[in-house]
């Protein structure tokens, strides 16, 4: 048998390979873990939902912002859930995911094996990447969902009053809610460029995890401190909670784009910093 | 007579370090294609090292490095769909099935075809006696289970090379039996296949050709005839009179080792003597009155050619 007819049967036609990305999102959907995660952000909305349900009158001046809105219009609920998801739970979350993209392969021994499927390094990371935003976007929509969900079962769902006064109707409102997570969505971006670095930093998936959760809480602590106010407009974290111009009517885009040039500034550095790092990375696990 | 073309892997010079410390010392491996290739070496001696770099994991710090004519790892994306591989142990997600675990590297693979997907990882399943398990979730699975699965998934598409290192880590008598035949198998297919190992006895009984690596030297390859011829022959002298064929042997040039005592009759090894044929060692034996039970000329094992080359015990050579 000639060499000339073996090779010919494989490495003749190369398909675009979105059935990897297929298969990553399936494998990241199909593991216990992301659920487990999904589930813990769903009970934000659930909790503030009964616990306001169950309170006797409303908690004027104290709690999130729009808290004491949530008795008359339970279309609240969403938001309250998403402004106390964002500093802590959202960044937990999407830092286990991003800090796992690469580490967690490493550490099952699957890296080397989807190398040499093969998959091209840098292909890898961007499937990777792809893959930790699909979870960002379920994790924002899972708050925004369930908490427009449980703020329709227990309380009366009707028009909203703007923080510029007028007022929407429902379907509008519903618009507006899926605007602040797409928001939210976008403020993560960066962060998962950040954990897809560190994840090729190590081979231990906590590690990566921990170092990009670190990095977001150290990002916000920096945000409170009025000595750096300089650094404060290049932070990771600089719009986190600036969706409020989303709630005005009619709708201010400029905190939105703000934020997506400095989340787009993240993911080009670390995007690169992790593509210079993997790239040339020996894979000995 | 093996010009380039005939190679499916060549190194040149290949050098490795790591940390200041020498890994690979400039190896030279030339495997012909179409054999079996046995890649011999203790623990700790740079055989997972060189097949990183063969295969694209690793860089090389220096050398030149080709696979299935390529040049690696610049070649890498090309060269890699036409080989499959176990290396280092099987890797899987414990919480996806055998079969989930299949397609999900198949569907990486960009060459090959989507629509036979599912009956080709069936095929590999059934080929490393799988089937029955496919379903399972790969974290229940043996340790001999998943080593099965890595080897299906070497076999996932034809393959011009495949390289399993250590395959039959914690395989049974049985499994690793099954391997063998395996092995055979893919070579009648025309497949060459690159196999690593610690086990001389792996090697002896499947390989053709082999190669063995110590403490990041090739100290000898070749196909396994010629290692074999590399050893020297012994002789084996079964008598009673050991005084008398000591002193015959050393008036021919050779010095007898000890003697592996049995009763009534000892058994004497020496290495033949240069230019002295055996029927004249027998002859003059018997003439100096030694009782000669049985003589025989062994070519050395491999096992012997093995520890000769690579030093023998538990030390990991550094």
């Amino acid at each position: 048998m000639s060499s000339k007819t073996l090779s010919s049967s494989t490495a003749s036609r190369k398909s675009v390979g979105w059935r990897f990305l297929g298969s990553e999102l399936s494998v990241l959907f199909r593991r216990r873990r992301t659920w487990a995660l999904l589930a813990a952000l769903a009970a934000i909305p659930v909790l503030i939902a009964v616990a306001v349900k169950l309170s006797s009158g409303p908690p004027r001046g104290r709690g999130p912002a729009f808290l004491d809105q949530v008795s008359q219009n339970g279309l609240f609920v969403a938001v309250v859930a998403t402004i106390v998801a964002i500093p802590l739970f959202l960044p937990l979350t999407v830092g286990v995911v991003a800090g796992d993209t690469v580490a967690g392969e490493a550490s099952t021994g699957t890296l080397r094996y989807l190398l040499m499927s093969p998959v091209a390094r840098g292909r890898l990371l961007a499937v990777k990447y792809a893959g930790a935003v699909v979870f960002c976007l379920a994790a924002t929509f899972t708050v925004g969902s369930v908490g427009t969900l449980m703020g329709a079962l227990l309380f009366p769902v009707g028009p909203v009053t703007t923080l510029s006064g007028t007022t929407i109707d429902v379907t509008e409102s519903l618009v507006r809610i899926a605007l602040v997570c797409l928001y939210v969505t976008l403020s993560l971006l960066g962060l998962c460029a950040v954990g897809l670095f560190m994840s090729t930093l190590t081979d231990v998936p906590v590690g990566a995890m921990a170092a990009t959760v670190v990095a977001s809480v150290v990002s916000q602590v920096v945000g409170q401190l009025p000595q750096l106010e300089w650094i404060h407009p290049w932070l990771l974290t600089h719009y986190w909670l600036g969706f409020a111009d989303l709630l005005r009517d009619p709708v201010v885009w400029d905190s939105f784009a703000a934020n997506a040039v400095l989340q787009a500034g993240y993911i080009v550095v670390f995007g690169a910093l992790a593509y210079g790092r993997f790239s040339t990375k020996d894979v000995l696990a | 007579m093996s010009g380039a073309a005939d190679l499916v892997i060549e190194t040149t010079g290949l050098t490795k370090r790591l940390g200041g410390r020498s890994v690979l010392n400039g190896i030279d491996l030339a495997v012909p294609r179409g054999s079996v290739f046995g890649f011999l070496g203790p623990n700790g001696s740079g055989k997972t090292t060189t097949i990183r770099i063969l295969l694209g994991l690793a860089s090389a710090t220096s050398g030149d490095v080709r696979v299935l004519g390529e040049s690696i790892p610049r070649a890498l994306q090309q060269v890699l769909p036409r080989v499959g591989a176990l290396v280092e142990g099987p890797g899987f997600y414990p919480f996806l099935s055998g079969t989930a675990n299949l397609l999900r590297l198949d569907a990486a693979d960009r060459y090959v075809s989507p629509s036979t997907r599912r009956q080709r990882v069936d095929t590999a399943l059934e080929r490393v006696g799988l089937s029955q398990a496919a379903g399972k979730k790969v974290g229940r699975y043996s340790l001999g289970m998943k080593q099965r699965l890595g080897i299906a998934n070497a076999l996932l598409t034809h393959r011009d090379l495949i390289v399993l290192d250590e395959p039959t880590n914690g395989l049974d008598p049985q499994g690793t039996r099954e391997v063998r035949h395996l092995v055979r198998s893919l070579t009648e297919e025309g497949t060459t296949v690159f196999v690593s190992s610690h086990l001389l006895t792996e090697v002896e009984q499947i390989c053709s050709h082999a190669a063995v690596l110590s403490a990041g030297s090739l100290v000898a390859q070749g196909s396994l005839e010629e290692l074999r011829r590399a050893g020297e022959p012994r002789l084996r002298v079964v008598t009673p009179d050991l005084p008398q064929t000591h002193t015959v042997l050393r008036r021919l040039g050779t010095t007898p080792d000890d003697d592996g005592a049995s009763p009534g009759a000892h058994i004497i090894t020496a290495p033949l003597p240069d230019g002295v044929t055996p029927d004249r060692i027998v002859r003059e034996l018997v003439e100096a009155g030694v009782r000669v039970n049985g003589f025989s000329v062994d070519q050395a094992g491999l096992e012997d050619l093995f520890v000769a080359l690579t030093g023998e015990g538990f030390d990991v050579v550094q």
